[in-house]
């Protein structure tokens, strides 16, 4: 970077300009004469509820949505650009990573990097030289891996870089990223943050769309809240004074006293223990992924579960929840004072256990189900007669989650795809609660949903745990699980390592316990 | 959350309620859709062939002639629906029907022991097929397409590649009629009977809908919407049992026609009110999320394609019935037939949609197609020219119109309708009042954002 630029940050010049973008949908505006700058080199990030109107606007500019269809001005590097379709903005140099990776499994690291824009002479694709750029690019965004591996063998961390390490290819000017992290584990997650800080120093400016307001607050310059299709305002995070309450107060348009609802907790005796419980990897018996692990839930009370990605907490739950995960191995289950043995998921939910998957769209519903369909659907036999589901409970049942819940839907038979991501995770809570389970297993329930719905669901959980309820909550999140949880394991490698209670868990400690093996006795 | 197209239009109108006739879930529209071509296909005939298409005669040769593509029709959507696909059900039915030919002319086996010999024989096959997409996991397009090989040949070798005739009072099931009664009527009683009968459901299951509606809270059509609904699908259901009940003497609702519906009632009772039902659609919706729920999902994979087999193991018996005797080339290409209705009748091709009426209705808009067809001498080889036409674009629609983010084949136009209707009407919440009725462009994507 030349020294001139240096000199007078904020003063860069502006290197994408959107002037009163105004987006229609038919009986909607999505966005409303929404303009932002984004100055060269800088992280700016867009922070607005979910269906704000945050990814609409990223379409818009990566040509998703081809000009025409939207009303405004892009100015991009000092000219009017009118996109047709993603490969103009592309070439423009504007490359957008999605949430969801578009990367081949089956196809190389080289392979992914070049696809579309393979390195050819007439037709014909020189490997070698490929594969020598791919090699540079990887050392750019930090991956150490043989170019020829195959993406399904790399971890999520590690396919995001591949995916910027494709836009870096393209020779690309400003990087759109849409929650890079929220499929990251921290230290990936900050891996990544480093890297957009590096490419920042590179001259190479990013728009981050992130709900995550620490990482937000950590690597942004400047910050446009959006809120209802209409930029509120832009903060510049340089200037100071910028947190994450300042961020949540533009996005909400109200002050959230508190993230985490207030509770005072009512705790019973333990009735759910685990008694060295230990289980293979489905496809390599030698690795376990539960070692020997022990733990119990007590009546009422929020059990938390921190651990790294990969660290085994998603495994060793479904283990529990009927044997859905791994080979079982040894390891006792005992519920109020009795052994059960769980040998599949109809036993487990039987025996009063729920499973809330990590990810509702792959593993927590049916997207061509109703709402009311899928709240009965894990045990259709309480509304059942000889295998006759009586759909009049069926809807009256629905009915009354609905409105206990707050599902925002005009009515019960509206299909879950056509929910928000909150909204969907409450009818999965639902259909889990209409079990009547004892023990519920909530594997990062709050993933990728809006603060507000946030708010709702620790309320939820809250409820359940004062029934007398018991809770396991795995999250990523550190403050999630020091705000609600009453107690925390930690796990790493597939170990138990620590056993601390709310009052002294703090984020160092939890961290320290996350990343070693010293396992400290458990009373 | 601000959306636009959320099927928020409480009460606007008939159109949404009528399309409740076809039962819940999201696959409602395109059935409507489906439905609509089928009264046009049936319009455009009736005029073309001068009326001869709503003749009894007529009427009477489809049932006849497309009950058993419609029975497979029934098993083929539960397979569909759960992601698979059956090629073998031509092959499985040419097998049952000389085992059931030969048992009869051979081994002098009474025709009713011959009928449950036959459905055994799908049981066996369809447990053997089960077995090996179920537990063993070879994907069911091979398990079937090794069937349809195995069967074929299997028939062959059974019947030594000749006819074997069947006995008169077999055919019955294929080629008989509801029997005259000694009453002075110029038309079968039986058959209007059948008719009052089923209009009267039709009105019960109205009230019972509105009761349960009433009593839960959720959305009711107003009074209107019911009487219509009510009048009209009676109105059709009497009118058709008019002109099966007043045709040539001797004939009036054919058996089979009877095997047919009361399949129909019982598998869409099956697929829509009891557990087994509703694991399919969660099977076939997503595989995962159904057996983190619980649901055995190879257990429903082998009874659904055992099912099947046993379908096309009764298919086969009627078609040998009605042709009164079993060849080695019956049952050729049912499976393509069976296939193209429930595709045509808004199934997807992923799984996880469809319902036994729709594929009911799709199969019956192959049969007026192919039928309106003939009747106006147009030759086998163009026939299968537009069949083959009409099957691509009625996917290829759907897929078009599920891409604009609707759910529907001729959805699009319903849709339009129902959009017009929620800014039309003025409790339509939620919705900011700026836009209008723009029909362009995407409206699902709102809500994905």
């Amino acid at each position: 970077m030349s020294p001139t630029l240096r000199s007078s940050e904020a003063g860069h010049p502006p290197i994408l300009e959107m002037r009163s973008i105004t987006k229609e949908f038919p009986g909607v505006k999505a966005l409303s004469d929404v303009s932002i700058t984004v100055r060269a080199g800088e992280v700016h990030a867009i922070c607005g509820e979910n269906g704000a109107g945050k990814s609409t606007l990223m379409k818009v500019l990566s040509g998703v949505y081809p000009a025409g269809t939207y009303t405004g001005e892009i100015w991009f590097q000092g000219q009017r650009v009118e996109f047709k379709d993603i490969r103009a903005s592309e070439h423009a140099g504007i490359a957008i990573i999605h949430q969801e990776l578009a990367l081949i499994p089956e196809l190389s690291i080289t392979e992914n990097i070049f696809l579309g824009n393979e390195v050819a002479k007439r037709g014909r694709i020189d490997w070698v030289e490929a594969k020598r750029e791919a090699v540079d690019l990887m050392a750019r965004v930090g991956l150490e891996e043989n170019p020829d591996t195959q993406i399904k063998h790399l971890g999520v961390g590690k396919q995001q870089l591949v995916e910027i390490a494709k836009a870096l290819a393209k020779n690309v000017k400003l990087l759109i990223l849409d929650e890079p992290t929220a499929a990251l584990n921290e230290d990936d997650s900050q891996h990544l943050l480093d890297l957009i800080l590096g490419l920042k120093g590179k001259g190479i400016a990013s728009i981050m769309i992130s709900h995550k307001l620490n990482e937000i607050e950590q690597i942004a310059d400047s910050i446009t809240i959006i809120r209802d299709g209409r930029a509120i305002e832009t903060l510049d995070v340089r200037a100071g004074g910028v947190d994450e309450d300042r961020i949540i107060r533009g996005m909400v348009g109200r002050s959230l006293e508190s993230r985490y609802p207030d509770r005072t907790p009512k705790i019973g005796e333990v009735f759910f223990e685990v008694r060295n419980w230990t289980v293979q990897h489905p496809q390599a018996p030698e690795r376990l992924v539960a070692k020997n692990s022990s733990f119990h839930v007590r009546r009422g009370e929020i059990v938390g579960l921190a651990g790294l990605m990969g660290a085994g907490r998603t495994e060793l739950a479904m283990s529990l929840f009927g044997r859905s995960y791994g080979t079982y191995v040894s390891g006792t289950i005992i519920k109020d004072g009795k052994e059960i043995v769980l040998k599949d998921v109809e036993a487990a939910i039987d025996h009063g256990l729920a499973y809330v998957s990590e990810d509702r769209k792959v593993l927590g519903l049916n997207l061509l189900d109703t709402i009311k369909r899928s709240i009965v659907s894990a045990k259709l036999r309480k509304i059942a007669r000889r295998g006759v589901v009586d759909d009049t409970r069926e809807a009256g049942i629905a009915e009354e989650y609905r409105k206990q819940l707050r599902i925002k839907a005009p009515s019960v038979d509206v299909g879950v795809s056509k929910l928000s991501g909150g909204n969907q995770q409450k009818v999965v809570l639902a259909k889990w609660m209409f079990t009547d389970p004892d023990l519920l297993i909530l594997d990062e329930p709050t993933r990728g949903i809006d603060v507000g719905a946030k708010y709702e669901i620790y309320t939820i959980i809250q409820k359940l745990a004062a029934q007398g309820k018991g809770v396991i909550l795995i999250s990523s999140e550190l403050p999630e699980l020091l705000g609600i949880a009453d107690r925390i394991y930690t796990v790493f490698e597939g170990q138990i390592t620590d056993d601390i209670p709310a009052s002294e868990a703090t984020p160092e400690n939890l961290m320290r316990s996350m990343t070693s093996a010293k396992k400290k006795a458990i009373a | 959350m601000t959306t636009a197209n959320d099927p928020t239009q409480k009460k606007s109108g008939g159109l949404s309620d009528i399309r409740k006739v076809f039962g819940g879930g999201q696959s409602t529209l395109r059935q409507f859709g489906i439905l609509g071509s089928l009264i046009v296909i049936i319009v455009f005939f009736q005029i073309m062939t001068n009326g001869l298409t709503l003749s009894p005669t007529n009427l009477i040769n489809v049932v006849n002639q497309y009950s058993y593509i419609l029975i497979l029709a029934i098993g083929m959507v539960m397979v569909i629906i759960m992601g698979h696909i059956d090629l073998s059900v031509g092959s499985v039915a040419a097998f049952t029907g000389i085992i059931v030919a030969k048992s009869m002319a051979d081994w002098n086996l009474p025709w009713p022991l011959a009928i449950v010999l036959g459905l055994l024989v799908g049981v066996a096959i369809g447990a053997w097929q089960g077995f090996w997409v179920a537990y063993v996991g070879v994907p069911a397009f091979i398990v079937t397409l090794a069937g349809m090989l195995i069967f074929r040949g299997a028939n062959q070798v059974v019947g030594q590649s000749t006819t074997v005739p069947v006995p008169p009072e077999f055919g019955k099931i294929g080629a008989g009629y509801l029997p005259e009664l000694a009453v002075p009527l110029n038309f079968n009683v039986l058959t209007m009977a059948l008719g009052v009968l089923g209009a009267a459901w039709i009105a019960w299951s109205e009230l019972r809908l509105r009761a349960q509606q009433r009593k839960t809270g959720s959305d009711m059509a107003p009074a209107w919407v019911s009487i219509v609904k009510v009048v009209v699908l009676a109105g059709v259901i009497l009118w058709a049992a008019w002109l099966f009940a007043t045709g040539r003497p001797g004939t009036s609702f054919p058996i089979s026609g009877i095997i047919l519906v009361v399949l129909v009632i019982v598998y869409s009772f099956v697929t829509n009110s009891t557990i087994f039902g509703r694991h399919i659609y969660a099977v076939g919706g997503n595989r995962l999320a159904a057996t983190l729920s619980g649901v055995k999902d190879r257990r429903i994979d082998f009874f659904v394609m055992m099912n099947m087999s046993v379908l096309a193991a009764l298919a086969g018996m009627i078609f040998v019935a009605r042709s009164t005797a079993s060849g080695p080339q019956d049952g050729n290409g049912w499976e393509l037939d069976a296939i193209a209705s429930v595709f045509i009748g808004g199934a997807a091709v992923s799984g996880g949609i469809g319902t036994v009426i729709g594929s009911i209705i799709g199969g019956l808009v192959m049969a007026f197609l192919n039928n309106g067809l003939q009747l106006l001498g147009v030759g086998a080889d163009f026939v299968s020219i537009i069949k083959g036409l009409v099957l691509l674009l009625a996917v290829g629609v759907d897929v078009l119109s599920k891409r604009s983010g609707g759910a529907s084949i001729l959805g699009i136009w319903s849709r339009r309708r129902q959009a017009r209707l929620e800014t039309a009407a003025p409790e339509a919440p939620a919705v900011v009042p700026t836009a209008g009725t723009n029909e362009t462009s995407q409206p699902a994507d709102v809500v994905r954002d």
